[in-house]
């Protein structure tokens, strides 16, 4: 049933939430801190991988197809930090794929650049903390979930119109 | 007293001693003894000089303004040199773009002065009456027997054919901008009453695209903009730089831990501190009055919330407990209250907070958009971002009276920081993509944009005197 769908699912939330934490840590420390040989068995299997050891060695983020790659940028209107209905199919995602293989994530979250700088910080984090709050929900361990605020020094997109604001105003897990 | 000088006395090239009752070595400049070719050669000399450094200062500052008051009061600075050697800096120059920069004066240009008085017995007042000058300032500068220079400056009323003051100030070398804006501000008070502000100076933030990634500065530069100093240097952001109240520290918010913290820095030898490493938001510093605290903002406890930093004990006092956003706060004078931003109301809007009563007052009505606010000097004058019509322009507000006036006329308008006398506010607006600082006077009526050099230039914060 429902399970049995999820299946391919969870097999590449295994495999991308090591290749997050593998980013996010120092490739030394990667295969100790991420413990597990659960991450090798999901390399072999799926085909979305090219290479990979539980070593760590040679793994990078860009191996893995758009089968298996998942949004990681979630977008907010304007002096908002309410999620939007379409970030939540990827948002539970990412939170199935931290339950089965808890890692340390930043939520950096940013604002366009209307508005004065500070509040720009605070409404970033706003978002990050609405993200935070999604994920828990769905059960994940708020403490693996860092929220940090860039404001708008950060922009995705410099241009000073409609459509680059549009951009800035987000959310990435990383 | 001054003896008045009349029209016969042209051609009589000599120097009054009476003038010079501080230093009256300037009697050396031009003696009755130099014959005429000397003199000639002389002018000629003056000519060279008049000639080359007007160009170098212009190629420097390049501050463009965008408008000045109506009725400007015109001035002429004539060249202020050294007899027999030049200047690195061309102090009438800068003395001209810093009035001129007011809004509130005209300086006239060089080129159009009838003659270059260096002392008083040089003065023809006709020469500046017939080309409407209402005031006059003429100087020289002398080395002195321990390597120091020392400026001589009289400011002359050209109508009432006096002299209003005869001044000496004195430095080294590599003063001679300090020297240049201390006359300005001498003279600016004179005429207007208004303590000068151009011996003050600027800090802010730069963001330049260096190989596909943005760099931040924090830098310092004189009030025009000139020698600007690199103060730290990250490929993380900087932010919300503030300077101590005397003037000798800035405090401002680094990313360069991979997370928002509070530094404090020194000017003179770059020693600094980090304040804060808390969870969350680090951001918004502003040292107190008195210098021994400081307010910041915090989320380690939910969300963001304005806290009393003291020096001495290293404790944080919260100081708001709300929901909402409370960000951005800026000290009254008598350092008892705060201003800061709050969108506990549904909108950003700006609230006074009492630190010892913790009793909150909103301050802003008028729009749904008031955030950052800053207080002029007269503890009266509220000045902020305010939206209007989907517009982020600046502009203040009369506490007394509650009168709203709009003072910018671009968009994107952020971080307004008034000048330690009041009399004008500096911004940080784009042009095209680029961002830029811009001047406008707290009455609107003059206007003035600091051009960036290269990348993206924001957060201007205007030192104290």
């Amino acid at each position: 049933m429902k399970f049995e769908a999820l299946k391919p699912i969870l097999a590449c939330a295994l495999l991308s939430s090591f290749l997050v934490a593998c980013s996010s840590t120092p490739s030394s420390s990667s295969s100790s801190s991420n413990g597990t040989d659960s991450g090798s068995s999901t390399l072999s299997t799926n085909n979305g991988v090219s290479t990979g050891s539980v070593g760590g060695a040679g793994i990078s983020g860009s191996d893995i197809d758009a089968d298996g790659s998942i949004e990681t940028v979630f977008y907010f209107d304007f002096d908002k930090a309410t999620l939007k209905p379409e970030s939540l199919v990827a948002l539970r995602i990412h939170a199935q794929r931290l339950i089965a293989n808890p890692a340390s994530v930043r939520l950096e979250g940013h604002a366009d650049e209307r508005g004065t700088r500070e509040y720009n910080m605070a409404l970033g984090e706003r978002r990050g903390s609405s993200v935070k709050e999604f994920l828990v929900l769905q059960g994940v361990d708020g403490s693996l979930l860092e929220v940090i605020s860039y404001g708008e020094e950060r922009p995705a997109s410099l241009d000073s119109a409609d459509s680059s604001w549009a951009l800035n105003r987000r959310v990435e897990i990383k | 007293m001054y003896p008045k000088h009349s029209l016969r006395s042209r051609g009589r090239l000599r120097a009054e001693r009476e003038f010079t009752s501080v230093n009256d070595r300037l009697s050396t400049f031009l003696t009755p003894h130099e014959s005429k070719r000397a003199l000639v050669k002389r002018f000629r000399r003056i000519l060279c000089l008049v000639f080359f450094l007007p160009l170098s200062a212009l190629a420097e500052l390049s501050i463009e303004i965008t408008s000045g008051v109506d009725n400007p009061t015109n001035i002429a600075i004539s060249p202020i040199m050294m007899k027999g050697a030049s200047l690195t800096e061309d102090i009438s120059a800068i003395v001209s773009a810093d009035l001129d920069r007011s809004g509130l004066f005209a300086a006239m240009s060089r080129a159009n002065m009838l003659s270059n008085p260096r002392t008083m017995s040089e003065v023809y007042y006709r020469d500046w009456r017939i080309v409407g000058m209402q005031y006059l300032v003429v100087g020289s500068v002398l080395r002195q027997g321990d390597g120091r220079l020392s400026a001589t400056f009289s400011l002359v009323e050209v109508t009432g054919e006096r002299v209003l003051f005869t001044h000496v100030v004195k430095g080294r070398d590599s003063e001679l901008r300090d020297i240049a804006h201390y006359i300005s501000d001498k003279v600016f008070y004179t005429i207007t009453g208004i303590k000068g502000a151009f011996s003050t100076r600027l800090a802010y933030v730069t963001a330049i695209n260096e190989g596909g990634r943005q760099v931040f500065r924090l830098m310092v530069s004189d009030a025009d903009g000139a020698r600007e100093r690199l103060m730290l240097k990250s490929k993380e952001p900087i932010m919300s730089p503030a300077w101590s109240p005397d003037g000798k520290e800035l405090a401002y918010v680094s990313f360069e831990t991979g997370r928002p913290a509070i530094f404090r820095q020194r000017l003179d030898n770059a020693k600094r501190e980090q304040l804060t490493n808390f969870k969350g938001l680090n951001g918004a510093p502003a040292w107190s009055p008195d210098g021994k605290s400081m307010a910041l903002v915090l989320s380690k406890d939910g969300n963001p919330e304005i806290y009393l930093y003291s020096f001495a004990t290293k404790a944080f006092t919260r100081l708001t407990r709300h929901f909402s956003i409370d960000t951005e706060p800026n000290w009254m004078r008598d350092g008892k209250s705060l201003i800061f931003t709050s969108d506990r109301g549904g909108s950003p809007q700006i609230y006074k907070l009492n630190i010892i009563s913790r009793k909150i007052e909103r301050l802003t009505f008028n729009g749904s958009y008031n955030a950052r606010p800053r207080l002029a000097a007269d503890n009266r004058t509220l000045v902020m971002v305010h939206r209007s019509q989907g517009i982020f322009h600046i502009a203040s507000q009369d506490l007394v009276t509650g009168d709203l006036r709009i003072l910018t006329q671009t968009r994107l308008d952020e971080s307004p920081t008034v000048a330690p006398n009041g009399a004008m506010l500096m911004y940080a607006t784009k042009r095209g993509n680029k961002g830029v600082l811009a001047a406008v006077s707290i009455d609107a009526g003059s206007r003035f944009l600091l051009p960036a050099r290269r990348g993206d230039v924001r957060e201007p914060a205007w030192s104290p005197f």
